[in-house]
């Protein structure tokens, strides 16, 4: 009850266009069956936050179908609970949002209206157990009033970030970084925690000093008169900022200790849905790979992820490949290096194929 | 207005299920794990839900905390409601009487107030040990139809097994005129399932006049059925032609599993027209390590596979190590099978661990003796376990 979470659903659209076209990128599903914002959820619940605001621009139908009332992530409260805050037009404000403080301008009520002293907030473009507790003790113990949490890391393919600066613990500069060097620099992550009072300033202030940006209008004018702090993320990190992140994160869940380090304690919640168990047939050969319920494998999977009710026909191979739910792959077809978007269907004999640094889409709902 | 439901289903789930041994010492036979995901409750359960019943009375008595438990509120059934949904029943402590579920009749009974309070017109009666895809509606529509005063769901069974159940002869129309109860020379092949459709005021009638004779073993099959046929009631058969099991021992609760295996399995739970919904566990999907061989088999969520599994069940979150195999085998969630170990025709309850080279179960004399482990037991690194037994103690390595 000490702090309360924001949820960044759609801020990140742009990452990954051809998965986001039709919904947000908290709702991109990964990992066989859950969805990008079940782990920032997951990790809000696992640190007792059961307050939680999403906030969200458009394309949102699939993000409030998948998080309901939220009773899936034990966030079906009568106090509190999760809340999907979509933009609305006002007398000031007629358009949608197109920054994260213009979307907090527009979420001030949810703000004032909790009671709780810090305020998390986080995004929906990386896989990752955070327990935000530790970083709101970090941040109280500093006595800080803002706390980036970063990751050291390089920078993908095509990723722009911001970098911090840090003297000790304390940030000293932001920088948009936009060329992988090759060397490892502290990435911010899109993860902040805020005393709730001053983050209501802050949006108040803005509004009447029509600032947009938070990393340019606040932290980097404030930088020098407010104490604002780094928190190293040391765990797993996989940021999905373009499809072949987001395809080598998938991968990445085929290591062990990826797997358990995400999974191992089974506390990464997600909207439950009742398939059968997966079958396999006589003729399955079935290597290195993460199957959800609900498939018929009947042909050879190597290397890939499957999603829920995914049918692979006999003579058929998958490889290195990742399968989203209900695809129907015929007999003797060949995928490799290909991700499936929801819904696909592929014909006997086909052979599609992408490469390893350039994995094919298949939009929804395609049959080939 | 007043409130009231067409239909209330009460279900029977306080057997102990003792044929099942070792599978039911600390829990009720309905809360037997079956096909990898489900409990034997979920489905007369979703059978309710899928017909359109939506207030279910489950009666439980014989170790009911997992039960208890795994129905909850009802919600993975859809059966959490405000008017009707599904309740748990339990022996309770009255003002001049407390008593435990004497006979099945007894335990409806018991809680006749809770099927009144609903002012239904028919009373579905379940038992928890059958495997089935069933609408009941359908049956309750045959009832209406006949203007019957109890329906009695009948299946046709081998003319050989016959002598194994109730059965009921049968006029042309459907009518019963005869119970025979595991007859030696059967005159029909029409067998009880012992699920009966009663007209609520019929059924209030008889078991308030069963309650009060006290020579009566308050059960329906051997009391109120035969009661109600020698008093001219209307009794028809409603003959099912779909796939039924009777779960209550061993090997039926083997070959049921083994039934859903194959490419035209005798019972298919992915119909997507007829959803078995259950409580889903919380768990990743499974993985499949790159030394693994899966044949012929239905594996959950949870898993980590990095042996051999042929013709088996394999429930959530089991980890099978490098180098075991799992042949014609069910292993219920969350056991752990080492490395190099056999198992053949075993059923592992839950949480059991299996050490490395170990080998448990196999045939005897070609012939199928289906090996039991019971729930949270550990089997020590090499130890052998013979087929045929059950074992519901943890077992070292033998001393040579």
């Amino acid at each position: 009850m000490r702090a309360v979470g924001i949820i960044f659903s759609n801020i990140h659209d742009k990452n990954v266009a051809e998965l986001a076209r039709i919904r947000t990128l908290g709702s991109i599903p990964f990992g066989g069956r859950y969805r990008l914002i079940d782990f920032p959820l997951s990790n809000m619940v696992n640190s007792g936050i059961d307050t939680v605001g999403i906030i969200t621009k458009n394309n949102y139908q699939s993000l409030m179908d998948h998080v309901g009332s939220g009773k899936d992530w034990d966030l079906a409260r009568k106090d509190g609970g999760v809340i999907i805050l979509p933009p609305y037009g006002n007398a000031q404000n007629s358009t949608l949002y197109n920054s994260r403080l213009e979307a907090l301008k527009g979420i001030t009520n949810f703000l004032f209206r909790a009671d709780e002293d810090y305020v998390i907030m986080t995004d929906c473009d990386a896989v990752c157990r955070m327990n935000y507790n530790e970083i709101i003790d970090n941040h109280i113990k500093n006595h800080a009033d803002i706390t980036l949490v970063y990751k050291k890391r390089t920078l993908n393919e095509d990723e722009i970030a911001t970098e911090l600066e840090l003297t000790g613990n304390r940030v000293t500069g932001v920088n948009q970084k936009s060329e992988n060097d090759g060397n490892e620099a502290n990435i911010f992550a899109n993860v902040f925690v805020i005393k709730r009072t001053l983050l209501q300033n802050i949006v108040l202030d803005s509004i009447s000093h029509n600032y947009s940006h938070f990393m340019s209008d606040v932290v980097a004018r404030n930088i020098n008169s407010m104490r604002i702090i780094g928190y190293e993320h040391k765990g797993f990190f996989a940021g999905i900022t373009s499809l072949q992140a987001y395809y080598d994160s998938n991968l990445l869940l085929l290591n062990r200790k990826v797997r358990d380090e995400i999974f191992g304690d089974r506390s990464v919640f997600t909207k439950i849905r009742d398939s059968a168990p997966t079958k396999y047939g006589n003729s399955a050969i079935v290597k290195n790979s993460m199957i959800a319920d609900g498939c018929v494998i009947e042909g050879e999977v190597e290397n890939s992820i499957l999603f829920r009710n995914v049918k692979v026909g006999r003579g058929s191979v998958v490889r290195n490949s990742i399968v989203m739910q209900n695809a129907v792959l015929g007999e003797n077809c060949t995928l490799d290096c290909i991700i499936t978007d929801k819904n696909v269907t592929v014909t006997d004999r086909k052979y599609l194929s992408g490469s390893a640094n350039h994995p094919f889409y298949i939009a929804k709902g395609i049959m080939i | 207005m007043i409130r009231k439901k067409k239909c209330v289903a009460m279900l029977l789930a306080g057997g102990q299920g003792s044929r099942l041994y070792a599978l039911t010492n600390n829990i009720a036979k309905p809360a037997v794990s079956f096909g990898g995901k489900y409990r034997i409750i979920d489905f007369p359960l979703s059978n309710c839900v899928n017909s359109g019943i939506d207030t279910v009375g489950v009666l439980t008595q014989y170790q009911p905390l997992i039960l208890n438990d795994y129905i909850g509120n009802g919600q993975p059934w859809d059966l959490d409601r405000t008017f009707g949904g599904v309740h748990i029943l339990s022996p309770y402590q009255a003002k001049n009487s407390s008593d435990w579920y004497k006979g099945t009749a007894n335990a409806i009974y018991q809680n006749i107030h809770f099927i009144k309070q609903f002012d239904p017109d028919y009373v579905l009666i379940l038992s928890g040990d059958h495997i089935y895809k069933m609408n009941y509606s359908t049956m309750v529509n045959y009832h209406i139809l006949n203007d019957a005063d109890c329906t009695i769901a009948a299946i046709n069974v081998d003319k050989k097994d016959a002598s194994r159940f109730g059965i009921l002869n049968t006029n042309d129309d459907g009518s019963i005129y005869e119970f025979e109860e595991k007859p030696k020379e059967p005159k029909s092949t029409l067998a009880s399932m012992g699920i009966y459709v009663f007209s609520a005021k019929k059924l209030y009638k008889y078991l308030e006049e069963d309650c009060a004779d006290s020579s009566s073993s308050n059960d329906f099959g051997k009391d109120i059925l035969p009661k109600m046929l020698k008093a001219g009631e209307k009794m028809m058969a409603y003959e099912f032609t779909g796939y039924w099991k009777d779960v209550g021992t061993i090997d039926s609760l083997y070959e049921a599993n083994m039934d859903l295996l194959g490419d035209n399995p005798k019972f298919n739970v992915a119909d997507s027209s007829w959803k078995v919904q259950s409580r889903s566990p919380l768990a990743p999907p499974h993985y499949i390590g790159e030394n693994a061989k899966i044949g012929n088999s239905i594996i959950m969520s949870g898993c980590e596979i990095n042996g051999t599994i042929e013709n088996s069940v394999l429930a959530s979150n089991v980890i099978v190590k490098k180098g075991a195999v799992v042949r014609n085998s069910i292993i219920m969630s969350e056991s752990v099978i080492g490395e190099d170990t056999l198992v053949e025709y075993s059923i592992v309850d839950e949480k059991t661990i299996i050490g490395s080279g170990a080998i448990v179960g196999g045939l005897v004399n070609s012939k199928r003796k289906i090996t039991v482990l019971g729930r949270n037991i550990t089997v020590a690194d090499g130890a052998t376990i013979a087929p045929g037994e059950i074992v519901d103690k943890s077992v070292a390595k033998e001393e040579k």
